[in-house]
């Protein structure tokens, strides 16, 4: 035990913010509509975003349905099934997850938590939404466009996706996906640009970047990468719409198609490749790293005790992100390259579960011993724990060369990114939705409900999932629209088929179930006041809840400790806010 | 992808070297402290947000053009690549932009003097240069198109009109800025802070749009493949 004087001199001194001028609305449009408030910016990302995830989903149930009873539903043929896998993987991944995690969870959370008053850009930040807005209806069009959406897989690997063979190849679908990307990433950046330098800018006095949660850690480090990754699809989209309208040859190699010889040739569909996922690799740490974020202060706050290691969790974000840049051709193992970029790109991977590693252990540790409660942001984040590590170690199996290499186009993979960036950082989102809604809403989501939801939800995945696993190591290939005969592939793997498809419809109903509790629960929900879980961090402090215009009245908070003063012994509360100043000494444990 | 992470090595640089300042070895847990104010421990004024906001832009204007030059080098090495002529107009053009940025630094120096009657036609003076230089540019087009190096001939071709026409939009949107700011210096009496801010913008932009057209010049003139071999050979 050691006594800190107030005012030790270890404290960092505060950079002086100023107080930003504000817009403020003059009408109810330029209030709700064309808001410039980052509060309501966020809630229009969070529900454009829910709102497209839901037609992925429903596009989900089709494609299971095909895989168990091939045939049974004229409607879906071969086109229709590779247009649903295609729109349900890029919705999921870029139109939901990530505008969600940045543009809803950022929006609302970024200022809340940093002590601003909004963000520092609020007319592009506004921009930003409509642009999304505009993308995800080009994106849409795709379903009334003659031809229908592409149907080229999410990865749109050229020569196959502008060539007439593919849905939507010689048609709309291609030409809307691409500009829907292109419309995407260009408002992404009007919104990242905003979130990087709010936090860079705007944090509250006291406020040093080692006193930040978790969560902004992660949606900061998110948001640096995507400001760097997105470009490689913008590049990729640009070429691949020069190729596609104007006829040159940045990817199209010299080909034959239905007997006619075509204009392009010499191009390289290696080159996308390698700029499709020097994108396509960090992306998928851009959705994880909010989730880091969010699940560490999630887990603190309702285990009552401080996040174990804070200096390391924080590394270990800078440390994935600064990997993940270069591990991008361990998903091109099956292209033909130099084996020794296979070793290093190998290596590089494998790297990446130290850090990854070192979070997940943290975080047990923050559990161990502390108060847990079992609150439903708790529940889904520890099924979020388990589900990661799964999905995580299937990561470093697929990770190796040699082992990725007969697995790649199987089930298995599919299991994999499943586990790992599909249901991991949903249930994630959830937890954080369960956690949050109170201080959006200012009442409490309904227990009962929610229950049903995370039981549902969480074991569902697992039903749904791990069988693929299994599916996948018997040799069953993805992207297939019906198997058929064959010889390795039993009678029973069908059956698994089955039953795999009656859990997804199962697990997509459940979504039902939250988003009724949604609704209902901003209506009927039990009043939430303030600071319902007894947090420590900004954001549950506001003097209004949910938080006004401007965030925190006249006077902008002031803080004097990190985020997660959590049973401090000694203190006459469980958790002491970051803005409680220092009264005298404070009496704490020390390991040196 | 060489360039690319070239790119990613100097921002990996910038971040690491602003983060050695930021105390990330600090024990947050023991810092229970009133804050202390920084009066009289900064000695020069903070940056302007919005000036940090057009750095990370320009970051990310950065990693679109060296991904488009990491594609450039890597499509080259396809054997049906050949290298297009630099018409003459391009140098006329390159010295076009490099006034306007000249222009602009000008204007910058005048507006921190607040010496108006300099500043306008600085100002002006760099617009002209620039709207120039685009019109070269679409003329360097035309005159390539009719000497029969059409965008589809040779994907030399492709990525020259791709570049220069990408690098052109942000000239485009530079302009329009500039052109405001240029509007609000002739209806103005002082040179305002805001003023001030308006033009030192826009000259890191056009300073950084050179730059690239610079970088993009050597690539089309070949002498950076020259270069690139060189670092080849340093490194076989």
């Amino acid at each position: 035990m050691v006594e800190i004087p107030a005012g030790s001199a270890d404290a960092v001194p505060a950079a002086e913010v100023e107080d930003m001028d504000l817009y403020h609305p003059k009408s109810w449009w330029t209030k709700y509509v064309f808001s410039q408030d980052a509060k309501i910016i966020a809630v229009q990302y969070s529900v454009t975003a829910i709102a497209i995830g839901l037609v992925a989903l429903v596009l989900s149930w089709l494609m299971r349905l095909q895989l168990a009873f091939p045939g049974t539903f004229a409607f879906i043929d071969a086109d229709h099934y590779y247009q649903f896998i295609t729109m349900h993987g890029m919705i999921m991944v870029v139109y939901l997850l990530t505008a969600l995690f940045l543009g809803g969870f950022g929006n609302y959370l970024i200022p809340l938590m940093v002590g601003a008053r909004d963000m520092v850009f609020p007319y592009a930040n506004m921009l930003s939404y409509w642009i999304y807005l505009i993308a995800v209806l080009i994106l849409a069009a795709g379903f009334f466009a003659p031809g229908g959406p592409t149907g080229a897989g999410w990865t749109l690997y050229p020569p196959q996706a502008v060539l007439s063979g593919t849905p939507g190849g010689q048609d709309w679908g291609i030409l809307l996906m691409l500009s829907s990307l292109i419309v995407f990433i260009i408002g992404f950046t009007m919104g990242g640009l905003n979130y990087v330098v709010t936090v860079l800018q705007g944090r509250a006095r006291g406020m040093t970047l080692m006193r930040m949660p978790l969560t902004v850690w992660g949606i900061f480090t998110a948001t640096v990468m995507a400001l760097l990754a997105f470009p490689a699809l913008f590049v990729a989209c640009v070429m691949m719409l020069f190729d596609r309208l104007l006829g040159t040859s940045f990817f199209m190699p010299a080909i034959v198609e239905m007997g006619t010889q075509l204009q392009h040739g010499g191009g390289s569909p290696i080159l996308f490749q390698h700029l499709f996922w020097f994108f396509g690799h960090p992306e998928v740490y851009i959705v994880a790293l909010p989730a880091f974020g969010i699940v560490s202060d999630l887990i603190s706050t309702h285990a009552r005790k401080n996040i174990f290691g804070y200096r390391m969790m924080v590394w270990a974000i800078v440390i994935i992100a600064a990997l993940s840049f270069v591990v991008w051709a361990h998903h091109m193992y099956v292209s033909g390259m130099n084996p020794a970029f296979g070793f290093f790109f190998a290596t590089t991977t494998l790297i990446i579960a130290v850090p990854t590693a070192i979070k997940v252990y943290n975080w047990v540790l923050t559990l161990w011993r502390g108060d847990i409660h079992l609150t439903l942001p708790m529940l889904f984040a520890l099924a979020f724990i388990v589900t990661f590590v799964n999905g995580g170690l299937t990561g470093l199996f697929l990770g190796n060369v040699v082992v990725d290499v007969p697995l790649s186009d199987t089930m298995f993979v599919v299991a994999h990114f499943h586990m790992v960036m599909g249901v991991a950082p949903i249930l994630v989102v959830f937890g954080a939705i369960y956690h949050w809604y109170p201080k959006v809403t200012g009442r409490m989501l309904n227990e009962v409900l929610g229950h049903i939801h995370y039981w549902v939800t969480f074991l569902g995945a697992y039903l749904i999932f791990f069988p693929m696993h299994y599916l996948g190591l018997l040799g069953v290939p993805r992207r297939y629209y019906e198997i058929g005969e064959t010889s390795f592939v039993p009678p029973s793997a069908h059956t698994l088929n089955i039953f795999i498809t009656v859990m997804a419809l199962v697990v997509g109903a459940a979504q039902v179930v939250f988003l009724f509790n949604l609704i209902w629960s901003l209506f009927r929900g039990r009043e939430a006041g303030g600071n319902p879980w007894r947090a420590t961090t900004l954001e549950w402090q506001t003097p209004q809840t949910p938080p006004a215009h401007g965030n925190w009245g006249k006077e902008l908070p002031v803080v004097y400790r990190w985020a997660y003063d959590y049973s401090v012994p000694g203190a006459p509360e469980d958790f002491i806010p970051q803005t409680q100043p220092a009264t005298g000494g404070v009496t704490r444990e020390v390991t040196a | 992808m060489n360039v690319t992470l070239l790119f990613l090595a100097v921002i990996g640089a910038i971040v690491a070297w602003w983060m050695a300042g930021q105390r990330l070895t600090s024990k947050p847990w023991l810092e229970a402290s009133p804050v202390q104010t920084a009066t009289g421990l900064d000695d020069h004024p903070p940056v302007p947000t919005i000036k940090i906001g057009l750095y990370v832009f320009l970051g990310v204007v950065g990693a679109v053009f060296s991904l488009f030059i990491s594609a450039y080098f890597m499509r080259m090495a396809s054997s049906d690549w050949w290298g297009m002529p630099v018409p003459r107009l391009l140098w006329v053009n390159t010295a076009l932009i490099a006034a306007s940025s000249a222009a602009l630094q000008w204007a910058k120096n005048e507006a921190r003097h607040g010496r108006m009657e300099n500043l306008r036609p600085a100002l002006a003076a760099a617009l002209l240069l620039a709207t120039l230089f685009l019109i070269g540019q679409i003329e360097a087009w035309r005159e390539l198109n009719t000497a029969g190096y059409v965008l589809t001939d040779n994907p030399a071709n492709s990525f020259f009109y791709m570049l220069t026409g990408l690098h052109g939009l942000h000239i485009l949107g530079g302009l329009a800025v500039a052109g405001r700011t240029t509007l609000r210096a002739f209806a103005a009496d002082i040179p305002s802070a805001q003023l001030r801010l308006s033009v030192d913008l826009c000259t890191v932009y056009f300073h950084f749009m050179l730059a690239v057209w610079l970088i993009l010049f050597a690539l089309f003139a070949g002498w950076a493949n020259d270069f690139v071999d060189l670092c080849r050979q340093l490194l076989s």
